[in-house]
């Protein structure tokens, strides 16, 4: 049945991007169109005395430009989406007015006819500033000392206790008690295009059209709605294709809002395209947590408990989901493994930073990387083999649906196939020999392993702040061809092909004859988005049960124009064809069946291009055994000869609503060998097996575990936004801020075990950010366990070669 | 002070009248309407903007229009010819060798240029060639594989 359902299909999506024909926002020409130049605070703290636009608003080719004055009373505050109790939410205009409160933050928005003429203005604008003393050090801030936002009398935004079991008594009955100081450091999400905004505001139809680079387009429209004071019905939200996002594009921006207000005002297109330097100031973080890990176990390596007392970095402000980061990471603390009591604790705290919000995995990299660097402690405490503690705490495959001390039902899981396959894959024992002849040689070799659960298919929506369901309309045109309307918004990771796989084989037509549509709320249902690995196990399902829907109808339009009930009626392979009876198949024999196989399905049924448009003809039915699929499309519209009571038409929409998330998991392996004489760390092996459920299209699966162990690269090796002590940027491009290159990464040997799930119906689980979440401890830990003769048993992140070598020469082996 | 130049772009020369500091991205871009390369970082990091100008990948951002004058800039619109792809799209396409697609048309000028001078690159070499192109999506694992195909594909050729 499945043709294309489990292929490695090329992606339909391919041919326009790879001829440079696609349409990103900046790609998008409106005659008339204005371009906007934003001023940004080029300090952490400070005080606005004073913004004289006297000589930029000479410059040529300027029209207009709004401060903080001009539209904090017309435009409402940039949302955050999460509630905890007792949060602290500052306000959080669009552009500032009294104060600054992070390099980038936005002050004045210069509008003018060429993007060139803005950026030249925005240099003439005078800031008057008044420095204040900036906030950097998250630990500190919440001690005390310089207050950001006074109305609140300190810097802690929130403070937060979770999980379950008595985590004293847990500690108190292990045999070993281990702490260590824990740090994922703030991160930059860089997608490639940065953000982009368009809006075109008609005042004759009073309709507001913005194209943004967006992961949700319609989540957007309803924040921007609000903010902007349009219906919500006036206002469309386009994401044309979007250049990556990681989460940074899972949020609403001062500037979505401001373009869409400018060009209200001005009655004209207006345009702003981030530059990268924007991009690392004022596009949202990831990461951002320090902490300390105490983690009690048994003399054989059982763990009792595990505590996590964290300060996590927030910026200055609350972004969409910034404070429910940590929470997320609270939530996966127990990893893949039986730990009877769990607690966090949580600090969120202002800084004068920008936000941090949900960088591709999103608290979960962050839980992932505290639980396998607790694992290894405890085998290094032990002298026992990392591999052997994983095992002695693995829930079995039986146990599943697992309830953890964090309160989650872990949906599927066979922990140990996927460690039992990675390490022959690998093989372990061969490599454990290997390392301990290189040691003899003097060389530095480690073996890292990870073997982490994620949670996807985000999710169901009393988990979420704004639906975590998805959806889709299916329908099948006139002439033939399908439709699928999906509310998920793909960008990059390939719906359009996979949809279309699914679409395709579920419905019996060509792929050819698919097309998917997302990304335009004036076009599409009501969608929540692309984000927290959902857009497959959740808007993938809606795909499935609307098409179910639509099947069901047609069933019952083709059993009228065969002459009999739907009950006779079976579907497959695109057509609908009248059961086969006893006697039927009796007669088969006699082969006075034979007509009916001569009962050729005519293809197609609207030759499209083969003569003049006008009315359709009618399919004939008379006397056949079988209908396609497509002529009860067409009987469909024409609805001349529909049964009673029958819609016309052939459509069905289905929002779906998950009833849990899921929960893929699998077993990450690095082998890592160090310079000595630079301190350097080089890959020499990277092997995974990783579990997503079942799979769509493996080649597409590859990509985003791919993709993903490069951005735990960059984590672990690499990648590190850093303020200096005045809370200047100092990883303000891509000079400063390492995003790994081709040369940096080795060859990854990718395999997969298949655990389907039973929280869809297709199976799925997802996989958008098993990568970056699984494969940055396996780095870690394989870096510490080369280290591990210096007497080394943790070392933080980004680990740069200066720090491994000072490790190497300091130390007596 | 605006100045004529003489470029020829994808096969068609073009006479224009543009803005000393214009960026030679910002010529195809805006002036053009060729709007295939990208810009990424506006700081020669990224590669995204990659075009050939006389044969050789350059960073279109960190070049100016007039600097172009009379040159012969192939952009990633004139890759494939007569509606086939070039080997390098071919690969790209069969080893699923992008995701967003932003850097694409960057990467497959640089993988282009890299193949006229090394026909059979090995991996290693690959990735040393592409190493002025980053990509945020794909990891390079699939790149690597995409050009590799090309260069089968370039070797096949009479």
């Amino acid at each position: 049945m499945a043709r294309y359902v489990g292929q490695r299909v090329k992606r339909t999506e391919d041919p326009r991007l790879i001829k440079g024909l696609a349409h990103y926002v900046d790609d998008i020409r409106l005659p008339d169109t204005l371009h906007v130049a934003f001023v940004r605070s080029i300090y952490a703290h400070a005080r606005i005395n004073g913004v004289d636009a006297g000589e930029a608003l000479k410059a040529p080719g300027v029209v207009a430009i709004f401060t903080g004055k001009d539209v904090s009373e017309k435009i409402g505050p940039v949302p955050c989406a999460s509630a905890l109790p007792e949060l602290k939410v500052p306000d959080h205009r669009v552009l500032a007015t009294d104060k600054v409160y992070f390099v980038g933050h936005p002050i004045a928005a210069v509008v003018a006819a060429d993007a060139y003429a803005a950026r030249d203005a925005a240099e003439l604008l005078m800031v008057d500033y008044e420095e204040l003393p900036a906030v950097v050090n998250a630990e500190e801030a919440a001690q005390g000392g310089a207050v950001i936002h006074e109305q609140f009398g300190s810097n802690v935004a929130y403070k937060l206790t979770a999980g379950e079991g008595d985590i004293v008594a847990a500690l108190a009955s292990a045999d070993r008690r281990i702490k260590q100081r824990i740090i994922n450091q703030r991160l930059a999400p860089v997608a490639m295009e940065p953000r982009g905004v368009l809006a075109r505001y008609l005042p004759g139809e009073q309709e507001l059209t913005v194209w943004s680079s967006t992961q949700i387009p319609h989540l957007l429209r309803t924040q921007l709605a609000l903010m902007i004071g349009i219906p919500e019905n006036k206002l469309r939200v386009i994401t044309p294709e979007v250049g990556g996002g990681f989460g940074s594009k899972l949020n609403v921006y001062a500037e979505e809002a401001l373009l869409g207000w400018i060009s209200m005002q001005l009655g004209r297109p207006a345009k702003w395209i981030e530059t990268r330097r924007e991009n690392m100031q004022a596009t949202i973080h990831g990461r951002g947590q320090v902490g300390e890990i105490e983690i009690g176990c048994k003399a054989d390596g059982t763990v009792t408990g595990l505590r996590y007392n964290v300060v996590a970095d927030l910026g200055a402000y609350h972004q969409l989901l910034t404070p429910a980061i940590p929470t997320l990471t609270g939530l996966m603390l127990s990893g893949a493994y039986k730990i009877p009591a769990i607690q966090i604790n949580v600090t969120g705290v202002f800084t004068n930073k920008m936000a941090t919000d949900a960088y591709r995995g999103a608290g979960r990299p962050e839980a992932t990387y505290v639980v396998e660097r607790a694992i290894d402690l405890v085998a290094a405490e032990l002298g026992l083999d990392p591999v052997a503690v994983r095992r002695r705490n693995f829930p079995a495959p039986e146990e599943f649906p697992f309830k953890t001390a964090t309160g989650l039902f872990y949906d599927s899981g066979n922990y140990e196939g996927a460690l039992a396959k990675a390490l022959e894959n690998a093989g372990y024992e061969r490599l454990r020999e290997e390392q301990r002849a290189a040691r003899e040689q003097g060389r530095i070799v480690g073996i890292g392993v990870s073997t982490y659960v994620e949670i996807c298919a985000l999710g169901p929506s009393q988990a979420m702040p704004a639906g975590g369901w998805e959806s889709a309309t299916v329908r099948i045109e006139p002439t033939g061809t399908v439709t699928v309307l999906t509310g998920a918004s793909p960008h990059g990771q390939g719906q359009e092909t996979s949809f279309a796989q699914l679409a395709a084989d579920e419905l019996g037509v060509d792929m050819g004859d698919v097309t998917v549509v997302h990304g335009d709320t004036a076009i599409v249902q009501y969608g929540i988005g692309t984000f927290g690995s959902r857009a497959t196990a959740v808007g993938g399902t809606a795909v499935f049960v609307a098409i179910e829907k639509l099947k069901e109808k047609a069933s019952k339009i083709a059993a009228h124009m065969l002459g009999t009930d739907a009950a006779n009626v079976v579907f497959a392979e695109g057509v609908f064809s009248i059961k086969e009876t006893k006697k039927a198949a009796a007669a088969a024999g006699d082969g006075k069946a034979a007509d009916a196989d001569s009962d050729e399905v005519p293809e197609p049924v609207v030759p499209v291009g083969e003569g003049p448009a006008g009315a359709l003809p009618e399919p004939e039915t008379e006397g056949r055994k079988k209908v396609s699929i497509q002529e009860v499309a067409l009987a469909a519209h024409l609805a001349r000869e529909l049964p009673p009571d029958t819609e016309p038409g052939l459509s069905a929409t289905y929002f779906f609503e998950p009833k849990n998330f899921t929960f893929p998991f699998g077993t990450h392996i690095a082998v890592v060998e160090i310079d000595r004489e630079t301190g350097e760390v080089k890959f020499q092996r990277y092997v995974a097996v990783d579990d997503c459920g079942r799979v769509i299209n493996p080649m597409l699966v590859d990509g985003q575990v791919q993709g993903g162990i490069v951005q735990s690269i960059g984590q672990a090796l690499y990648e590190e936004v850093v303020y200096d002590e005045q809370g200047q940027l100092i990883t303000g491009t891509l000079m400063d801020y390492a995003v790994p290159r081709a040369k940096m990464i080795p060859w990854f040997e990718l395999d997969r075990t298949e655990t389907p799930t039973d929280v869809n119906p297709l199976g799925v689980k997802g996989v958008g950010e098993a990568g970056t979440i699984g494969a940055t401890p396996a780095i870690v830990n394989a870096v510490v366990d080369a280290l591990s003769p210096f007497g080394v048993r943790h070392i933080d992140m980004p680990i740069r070669p200066e720090a491994v070598w000072r490790i190497i020469n300091s130390s007596d082996e | 002070m605006k100045k004529a130049v003489q470029i020829n772009v994808n096969g068609t020369t073009r006479e224009t009248e543009v803005e000393p500091r214009l960026l030679l991205v910002h010529y195809l871009r805006d002036v053009l309407g060729l709007t295939g390369t990208h810009v990424g970082c506006e700081t020669s990091l990224c590669g995204a903007c990659t075009v050939t100008v006389d044969g050789q990948a350059v960073k279109s951002c960190t070049m100016f229009a007039v600097q172009a004058d009379g040159s012969n800039i192939t952009t990633i619109e004139g890759l494939a010819h007569d509606g086939e792809l070039h080997p390098v799209q071919e690969g790209f396409w069969e080893r699923h060798g992008l995701q967003c697609g932003y850097c694409t048309p960057g990467m497959i000028m640089a993988a282009a240029q890299l193949l006229e001078r090394n026909h059979a690159p090995t991996r290693e070499e690959i990735r040393h060639g592409l190493e002025g192109n980053l990509c945020r999506c794909t990891g390079y694992q699939h790149i690597v594989e995409a050009v590799e195909y090309a260069s089968k594909a370039v070797n096949r050729e009479p």
